[in-house]
């Protein structure tokens, strides 16, 4: 049972678990399932400088927070009790480009050698990590959502808008890894 | 630390009509512990299916890999089945109120966002979830990224009414 629970969960017990987080959270509490809102608690909690859309009652949904924290926790508690020993299985032809970039080290699920503090003093990883967050705060609030709230939260609830959204997302997506990316990794 | 609570406090907290709290019950705050518990598990999954994985991002974004497909796509259908169970008979919450949908009325942000998204999910191989749960991977750097992110929230505030929407 816990080597089976050791080895990476295939996406059909991955993706249910997830949906179910749906109906769980609103069946809890009438909690709507989103993480991005997260930040703008976070922002409305410690730095809220007189900016009205951060002027809430964010105490409110401090439940959020909650739940994000348990989220961090259970990143630890599956290193520490379900760790997979063996390295991260890719895709042959995406081992092949990264290796192009240097990056051949997958003992974790973020590459080690772009992503780590000395990293952060070239331009290449200040662009992945401190331009790429930028990103992902400014692009998920200016969007409404991110990848729970919209594709997962707004679908299930059948919102046309919550689909523009997600398409919006993978286009970006695919831009970026496929044309812009390349040459942000070959810095 | 003490918030003053404007009038219009739900039209403000409404401004991204998704994640905001509908109930009108008030409970002590341990009870938020629930979704404290609802988020290890959540955490757990999200590592173990390495939907955390920038490599698993990359593949999905070079159509190299069914999996983040097959994870977001079942994740939709149990969610899609259960909004409607919960509407179609009425299921009600556990402390028996009625349960709350909203619809998001369109604007373009969900399309420049949207798109400003994508370009930050394929960088950092992370959405606001999974940045999280890398923290608690011991991707400890990873703490910069979600810093990063949280100003990104932040300069949003801070120019809305400037931007189209």
């Amino acid at each position: 049972m816990i080597d089976w629970l050791k080895q990476p969960w295939p996406w059909y017990v991955a993706g249910p678990l997830i949906g179910l987080t749906v109906p769980t959270l609103l069946l809890i509490g009438n909690k709507r399932f989103g993480i991005s809102s997260s930040l703008r608690h976070l922002c409305a909690a410690c730095l809220p400088a007189k900016i009205p859309y951060f002027q809430y009652d964010w105490k409110k949904e401090v439940w959020n927070l909650f739940f994000v924290f348990g989220i961090f926790l259970g990143g630890i508690i599956a290193v520490q009790l379900l760790a997979n020993p063996l390295p991260v299985a890719v895709n042959p032809a995406l081992a092949a480009e990264l290796k192009t970039y240097g990056i051949t080290n997958y003992d974790a699920l973020i590459p080690i050698e772009i992503f780590n503090w000395p990293a952060l003093l070239h331009p290449k990883g200040l662009i992945l990590m401190v331009v790429g967050g930028f990103l992902v705060g400014f692009g998920t609030r200016y969007a409404g959502g991110c990848t729970s709230g919209h594709a997962i939260t707004g679908l299930s609830n059948l919102q046309w808008t919550s689909l523009v959204a997600t398409i919006c997302f993978m286009v970006g997506g695919f831009i970026m890894a496929n044309l812009i990316l390349p040459l942000i990794l070959s810095l | 630390m003490s918030t003053i609570v404007p009038e219009n406090d739900a039209e403000i907290r409404k401004q991204d009509s998704i994640c905001t709290n509908e109930t009108q019950i008030q409970h002590p705050s341990w009870y938020n512990l629930k979704y404290l518990v609802v988020g290890i598990l959540f955490g757990i999954v999200f590592v173990k299916a390495e939907i955390i994985s920038w490599f698993r991002i990359q593949e999905m974004f070079r159509l190299q890999s069914f999996h983040m497909y097959g994870v977001i796509g079942s994740a939709v259908v149990v969610g899609v089945v259960s909004v409607f169970l919960i509407k179609k008979i009425n299921i009600k919450t556990i402390y028996g109120e009625q349960v709350h949908f909203d619809n998001t009325p369109f604007n373009k942000g969900q399309i420049y966002g949207g798109l400003l998204f994508g370009f930050g999910w394929a960088i950092t191989g992370a959405c606001p979830g999974p940045l999280f749960a890398q923290i608690g991977t011991g991707a400890t750097v990873t703490v910069v990224t979600l810093l990063s992110a949280i100003a990104g929230t932040w300069v949003y505030g801070l120019l809305r009414n400037k931007l189209p929407h």
